[in-house]
């Protein structure tokens, strides 16, 4: 491919490609992001190429393998263009009936997705409610792009905003841009990019650094990930503009090694953007140079805090430095470094693109556009969801997420991460927004949502974020390190009924110490998921301490297994499944727990089939005797 | 050139000091003492014990800084004392106590610190389960041999909760055997366990996991 030499050539080859696409010519999209790739979306691409060879439409049909569309509970996803049928779980042996139905303008009732509601089955894909609830401006691309290929970025107007930037706009109008959009950082401080761009521009000294924070690391979110693999030239197209407005000719993006596809389809747009001249010296014909370099990332979840990653690029520990000083000032190399999230950097042409006024059209006062979460835990529909800021959490969590799974009860939603809180039932009507959140104890964050029920205990919740952060502190200052390995040993203590009455004093104390005194925001938030839910669950806590109890059945020690003989069937599937052979009976016997040999492990919850429902939790409760041995099962009519 | 100098006040006394310096360094010249662990002059201010914390005022809000870090500015108020603080440097002593106590008590700068803040040594004891280590983990020792003596033979290894010192074997044959970090240990701890012995041939961290008995 030439090189592109001004925005005329870059116009002319966009029209070159379309008119080499026929708009109406029939394209099979698979989704080929990371969790569908888990559920073997490759296998059906192999089919689908298989099939098309087959029935000789190698010609007549594309097909296309994009980047994460966001339904990820219901992957592999194929969508059928142009008519835009979405067709859920589809696996190898589908392929062909597809291709066939494709040809024949069909459609395949059985893959189309069903409304667990009204039980209607849903065609096209913007019309599944996980979709038509959502404002997919960033995401959105993503399922028409094959991130391998920039002449599908092209297609849809992909580095128009650069060559706007670069040939109508100067430095400072774009800069002026950015900052009427009000756009926050989308990383989780919610700090606005527009001053920090500014911050790093006007700071005198040369060279200046611009950086993309790929190093993703919240237990259970995955936005940034699957942005970075589905659409990488967004990505570079936003970094670039960035680097034009502050007068920065290097940048670095940190993405996590872990991410092999990230990393993979990052280096294809690199080399792309370079043959394409968006990339190196004289960038579209333009005076401006720039050139990107990726950091591979170790995997540690400190090193997304923008100093301790600005080491790590330097090849230093990956720790956070004193901040005094910010790193738009005094970064890289002591030299001024402007580092925002991938979801940051690539809403930077849209907002070129189309400008301030329609960016501020979407949001809340002080949140504008729209935000990608990361909607994973007990709720039905599990994947990635673009919202418009200020959308509410319940409208997330029910109208997009299809409400809580296996009909069980709302109990918490974790926003935000380690740094972020669990939020109860009762602000379920609060606007998600970056200031919101905050006044409830949480924080957005980088977009991570776990939605959890009733059987979620909030203790042990709380003990698993704190033993996170244990592991994933630097571990360079006091408070933090020595902070959460004390409130680890306390959470695990009341986890294990061995909670003692001022524990809630020491974790406060501790907590405080913790926000108040420790190096970094690692530290100083560290605390929150414990916070919130003292806060909200505190009662929780009180139970666990002094009933020993813990309400949610879930704390191992806290908890027995207990056969219900009335309910027994003697079926002998719990007693077969039982790793430590504790389930006593047999062939017609009651069954029942010895339970000095019970590991609680849960097996026997597990597979007891629901119709009897016989096994059964208890804590807080003395477990009732077992029946005389060798009582004889009562059979119940059809059991 | 002439220095630049600002105007602060710290704990109500106007002070003057050089730009580019740190609270704690305007401070030691006023007089006002500051509480530190990891500090030494010799090295950059590293920022990890967060005893020498202070309340500084800064457009009419009150923060929380590490005074050994925080560069002077005109105009800045700084407290060295106010209930958050002592609290602060109250709970630090308290968490860390367990990590160097030693038949019951703790030693050294950190046994001063315990009287003055009137903090509970044994708050935290019942419920720290790890082997202590006897090391506060200030990194002066790491930092003293890289940055001043330019040798690098101890460093840190881990992270979080198992961040430690340790001698790295390779870099042995280099140790100058100068004893420099045995005596800044602020919990006495390496000068004290090798009876002014040169640095062994043995991990540091086999003395501070407490493997290597007391000569």
């Amino acid at each position: 491919m030439p090189r592109i030499n001004s925005p005329s050539e870059l116009e002319r080859l966009r029209e070159e490609t379309r008119g080499k696409r026929d708009p109406n010519k029939p394209c099979i999209t698979l989704c080929s992001g990371t969790a569908c790739h888990a559920s073997d979306s490759e296998s059906v691409s192999e089919a689908f190429g298989r099939a098309l060879k087959e029935k000789g439409l190698e010609g007549e049909i594309d097909l296309r393998r994009t980047g994460c569309h966001g339904f990820c509970e219901r992957g592999p996803l194929v969508v059928i263009y142009p008519e835009e049928i979405c067709y859920t779980r589809v696996k190898p042996e589908d392929a062909l009936e597809i291709v066939q139905s494709v040809r024949e303008k069909k459609v395949v009732d059985c893959l189309l997705y069903t409304d667990p509601v009204t039980g209607a089955r849903i065609k096209r894909e913007p019309k599944i409610p996980f979709y038509e609830n959502q404002q997919r401006i960033v995401f959105g691309p993503n399922r028409w792009i094959d991130p391998k290929n920039i002449e599908d970025y092209l297609f849809l107007g992909g580095y128009r905003a650069l060559s706007k930037a670069l040939f109508e706009m100067s430095p400072e109008q774009v800069l002026e841009e950015i900052k009427k959009a009000n756009l926050r950082g989308r990383g989780g401080g919610g700090f606005p990019a527009g001053r920090k761009w500014e911050e790093t521009k006007k700071t005198p000294r040369e060279p200046k650094y611009v950086i993309v924070n790929c190093d993703e690391g919240d237990p259970g979110a995955y936005m940034d990930r699957s942005l970075m693999e589905g659409n990488p030239h967004s990505v570079l197209e936003g970094l670039i503009i960035g680097a034009y407005t502050i007068g920065s000719h290097e940048g670095f993006v940190y993405v996590r090694q872990e991410y092999p596809l990230a990393v993979e389809n990052l280096e294809i747009a690199l080399k792309q953007a370079e043959e394409y001249g968006f990339l190196g010296e004289n960038i579209l014909g333009s005076e401006f140079s720039f050139r990107v370099k990726i950091h591979r990332g170790a995997g540690a979840f400190v090193s997304g805090e923008s100093s301790a990653l600005m080491n790590a690029i330097e090849g230093r520990l990956g720790e956070p430095r004193m901040k005094y000083i910010h790193t738009a000032v005094s970064g890289i190399k002591d030299r001024p470094s402007c580092l925002n999230n991938v979801e940051t950097w690539a809403t930077v042409p849209l907002i070129i693109n189309k400008g301030a006024e329609w960016f501020n059209s979407i949001g809340t006062d002080k949140s504008k556009g729209t935000k990608i979460f990361s909607l994973v835990g007990k709720v039905n529909n599990t994947g990635l969801v673009e919202v418009p800021m200020g959308m509410t959490l319940r409208q997330i969590i029910y109208d997009i997420g299809g409400g809580i799974a296996k009909g069980e009860k709302f109990k918490g939603v974790q926003t935000g991460g380690p740094s972020g809180g669990i939020i109860p039932e009762q602000y379920l009507d609060t606007p998600v927004d970056f200031d919101e959140l905050t006044k409830l104890g949480s924080i957005m964050g980088s977009g991570g949502m776990v939605v959890m029920d009733e059987n979620t205990c909030m203790v042990d919740t709380a003990r698993y974020f704190i033993n996170f952060c244990c592991e994933e502190s630097c571990g360079k200052c006091i408070p933090c390190r020595e902070g959460l390995r004390l409130l680890r040993e306390i959470l695990n203590d009341i986890c294990e009924g061995k909670g003692k009455e001022n524990d809630i004093e020491l974790i406060e104390d501790i907590a405080e110490t913790m926000r108040d005194a420790s190096f970094c925001a690692l530290g100083t938030t560290a605390a929150n998921p414990v916070l919130t839910t003292l806060k909200y669950f505190g009662d929780e806590y009180e139970t666990h301490i002094k009933e020993k109890r813990c309400p949610a059945k879930f704390c191992k020690n806290l908890i027995n297994y207990w056969i219900d003989s009335e309910k027994c069937q003697a079926c002998m599937i719990c007693l077969r499944n039982c790793p430590t052979e504790a389930i006593q009976g047999g062939k017609n016997l009651l069954h029942w727990i010895v339970q000095e040999k019970c590991i609680k492990c849960g097996i026997c919850y597990e597979v007891c089939p629901p119709r009897f429902g016989a096994v059964v939790k208890l804590s807080g409760e003395p477990v009732p005797p077992p029946p005389a041995p060798g009582t004889e099962v009562v059979r119940k009519e059809g059991g | 050139m002439k220095e630049e100098l600002v105007t602060l006040k710290i704990d109500d006394k106007e002070v003057k000091a050089k730009k580019g310096m740190t609270i704690l360094e305007a401070a030691k010249e006023a007089g006002i003492e500051i509480p530190t662990l990891c500090y030494h002059e010799k090295l950059a201010p590293y920022g990890a014990c967060r005893i020498c914390s202070v309340d500084v005022e800064r457009k009419g809000r009150v923060h929380v800084v590490a005074a050994c870090g925080y560069p002077v500015e005109q105009g800045l108020v700084v407290r060295t004392r106010s209930p958050r603080i002592d609290r602060i440097r109250k709970t630090i002593i308290e968490l860390v106590s367990c990590t160097i106590m030693v038949d019951g008590d703790v030693v050294g700068e950190i046994r001063v610190l315990a009287d003055e803040y009137k903090a509970d040594i044994h708050r935290f004891e019942s419920r720290f389960r790890a082997s202590p280590t006897r090391c506060i983990l200030c990194g002066q020792c790491v930092r003293y041999c890289s940055e001043v003596i330019g040798i690098h033979v101890i460093g840190f290894v881990g992270r979080g909760v198992d961040r430690r010192v340790v001698f790295f074997p390779q870099r042995a044959q280099f140790c100058p055997t100068c004893q420099e970090c045995f005596y800044l240990c602020p919990t006495g701890k390496i000068a004290a366990e090798t009876a002014g012995d040169t640095f062994p041939g043995f991990s540091i961290d086999d003395y501070l996991s407490g493997k290597m008995l007391i000569k």
